[in-house]
């Protein structure tokens, strides 16, 4: 076992991010990217609808306004997370800290990306969607809760439930490294291997 | 049982089904540039892991580099460039760096030496690895965790896919080329629209294709949401796999990599040729396109209130007026590159635009030549002659440049660019930057007319 610790419900302020097809570009801009490590991207998550040009806050920005300073939880537009791979983007939000995006459909390395950083993308209705819009836009500062084990989400009045395959919930749920689980399959690649032909195996010219 | 082409690319590579609903798929072939993989080589560091198989790993210099010269255009840039050196070096990985004669985008040069062939699996840490689909390869986009994964184990964590069937029938009209056949599809099928899907791309239109356009329409299926993409081989692909550093060496036989006749898709768009017509974007999303003979929408084309604020952001960021005609859109730039339409086919098609005529007064025009084979192709066809003498840059070095504006080829904010790129997105070519999407030979048109401009109008 490489489990990390079991993380089962999360709750927090959800903040609504309701405009379709945010981008990873603009979930973290291109300038941030020339980095070897991980860290140090928290600063540039969302960086140009947070900042003006000058580097100043906008103020009409919803993660500028109190209380979703202190959200930690995205409602978000249909497509979140289109375009380029960058994994950046996830780390960035997770520094922020993001711990969970809700929204109808995410796009693909993205959803991958997330569930790899421990990033929670529950799936539900545009009706249940346009609903929790509705319910963190509101300033009261109340709380969205998202149960991982029984496909929950709760604000409120609302309970709905979500999808999310049962992959992606193990793993945020058990918080593990698939690297080092997929190597206790090494004698199985092996096998695999070993079933591939010289023509099957490719080998770069260096 | 019959199945498609995605299926049967899928059970080839399978390893073994997982407890939890994954299965492990093989990587055949797995390449890396210098932006998204350095936290993967030290994730291997950490964990105390080797490379599971160096050979089958590529690495290539494109994101970050200049395209004016060898020379890295700052320090920080330098340090990643040095650093997938190292990391190469260290793991035994070929490395195709700055000053290579084999270096180049990551998906232009791939084809050049003959490293794609039916039957195979490529990851790679760039979303636009969908390119590979055109060779009847299963190819598609991983993060920097997966290409840590990938290193390690030669496997990948994965869940099969749905399948769509985009089919283009009957013949597209003169002038109308592959990126807009694929701009189209964009345009139906919306920008996330096929979220969750492996896309297959079929009809006369697309089998009528060469290569380099296969290639432009399997590369921007992610455009639409597609994780992979893919086209039948055929003779056209069989025939465009000799000649290359590689060719001949690597053969995925056992199976006829098309869908099997009578195969289900889960969804199935079709689409006529007859209806396509030269695209531009106007907007902030790759689905947002019009005909270059058509007017920017206006807040009447619209019901929901949604569409109608989405739209009045696009146009208050692009700088554009409700209805306005597409070809009164004046540029700034224009740009002819990226792994989507920087061939030598390409740079053919806005050659013959531009043979005879001059760039427009104010208009700032580059051509980045995919690679650096492609550059020299290029230069003994005459190309770059053309260009030049049309008052366009010709850089001599290549790389994705403008068209994510990692490096120093940046677009100014509310700098208008007519580009052949892939994203349209807020900032993507730069801060403020505002950027029309569209095939190589109209960013030639536009780069001569100073505005956006019809390919047909040019005899």
């Amino acid at each position: 076992m490489k489990d990390k610790g079991m993380m089962k419900t999360i709750k927090g302020i959800a903040a609504p991010l309701p405009l379709a097809n945010i981008d990873t570009d603009v979930i973290m801009p291109k300038r941030f990217l020339i980095t070897i490590t991980r860290e140090g991207l928290a600063d540039g998550t969302f960086a140009d609808l947070r900042f003006d040009a000058a580097g100043q806050k906008r103020p009409g920005f919803i993660l500028n306004k109190t209380p979703w300073t202190q959200a930690t939880i995205l409602v978000v537009g249909d497509n979140f997370g289109c375009g380029s791979s960058r994994e950046h983007a996830v780390w960035g939000m997770r520094q922020l800290p993001i711990d969970a995006c809700i929204g109808t459909g995410f796009a693909g390395i993205f959803y991958d990306n997330a569930r790899k950083n421990g990033l929670a993308l529950p799936i539900v209705s545009p009706e249940v969607r346009d609903s929790l819009l509705q319910f963190s836009n509101n300033p009261s500062g109340a709380e969205i809760s998202i149960n991982l084990e029984r496909r929950m989400i709760t604000a409120g009045e609302i309970s709905a439930p979500f999808e999310m395959d049962d992959a992606t919930r193990t793993a945020l749920i058990r918080g593990r490294d698939d690297t080092l689980d997929s190597l206790d399959y090494t004698s199985v690649i092996r096998h695999f291997e070993a079933g591939l032909n010289e023509r099957m195996r490719v080998s770069v010219i260096k | 049982m019959t199945r498609t082409l995605y299926d049967k690319l899928v059970d080839n590579h399978k390893v073994c089904d997982l407890p939890d609903g994954d299965m492990l798929i093989y990587v055949d072939f797995h390449i890396m540039n210098e932006y998204t993989s350095p936290q993967a080589f030290s994730g291997l560091a950490s964990k105390g892991l080797k490379v599971w198989r160096p050979e089958a790993h590529l690495s290539v210099v494109d994101h970050v580099n200049a395209t004016r010269s060898v020379e890295a255009p700052d320090a920080q840039s330098k340090l990643l460039i040095d650093n997938l050196e190292k990391n190469c070096t260290k793991h035994q990985i070929a490395f195709y760096g700055l000053g290579d004669p084999r270096q180049g985008i990551e998906h232009v040069i791939v084809p050049e030496q003959g490293l794609v062939v039916p039957g195979m699996l490529i990851a790679c840490g760039d979303s636009h690895t969908t390119t590979y689909g055109a060779f009847g390869a299963l190819g598609f986009g991983i993060g920097t965790s997966e290409v840590e994964h990938v290193l390690a184990t030669q496997t990948l964590r994965y869940k099969r896919m749905k399948t769509m069937r985009v089919t283009i029938e009957g013949t597209t009209a003169p002038g109308v080329t592959a990126k807009d056949i694929i701009m189209k599809v964009v345009q139906v099928v919306g920008a996330g629209g096929a979220n969750g899907f492996a896309v297959e791309f079929a009809g006369s239109a697309i089998v009528g294709l060469d290569m380099a356009g296969r290639m432009t329409v399997c590369n921007m299926a992610v455009e639409l949401g597609a994780r992979a993409a893919l086209i039948a081989a055929d003779e056209i692909t069989e025939a465009a796999l000799k000649g290359y550093p590689h060719s001949g060496q690597f053969a995925f036989r056992g199976e006829s990599w098309v869908s099997d006749p009578r195969a289900i898709f889960d969804e199935e768009f079709t689409i006529s040729g007859a209806d396509i017509e030269p695209l531009i974007t106007w907007g902030t999303s790759p689905d947002q396109s019009v005909p270059i003979t058509s007017n920017v929408p206006s807040a009447l084309d619209y019901v929901s209130p949604k569409a109608k604020a989405a739209l009045e952001r696009a146009l208050q960021y692009m700088g554009l007026s409700e209805g306005q005609s597409a070809q009164s859109i004046k540029i700034d730039t224009a740009f002819i590159g990226s792994c989507t339409n920087s061939r030598i086919e390409d740079l053919r098609e806005a050659a013959k635009i531009l043979e005879g005529r001059q760039v427009a007064e104010g208009v700032e025009a580059i051509v980045v030549p995919g690679s650096a084979m492609t550059r020299l192709k290029a230069e003994s066809e005459g190309l770059r002659a053309i260009f030049e003498t049309a008052g366009f840059q010709w850089r001599p070095e290549a790389g994705c440049s403008m068209c994510l504006a990692m490096n120093d080829d940046i677009a100014m904010d509310g700098e208008r660019v007519a580009s052949s790129t892939n994203r349209n997105f807020e900032g993507r070519q730069g801060r403020g930057a505002r950027t029309h999407l569209m095939s190589p030979a109209m960013v030639a048109a536009a780069a001569v007319c100073g505005h956006l401009a019809d390919i047909r109008d040019f005899k």
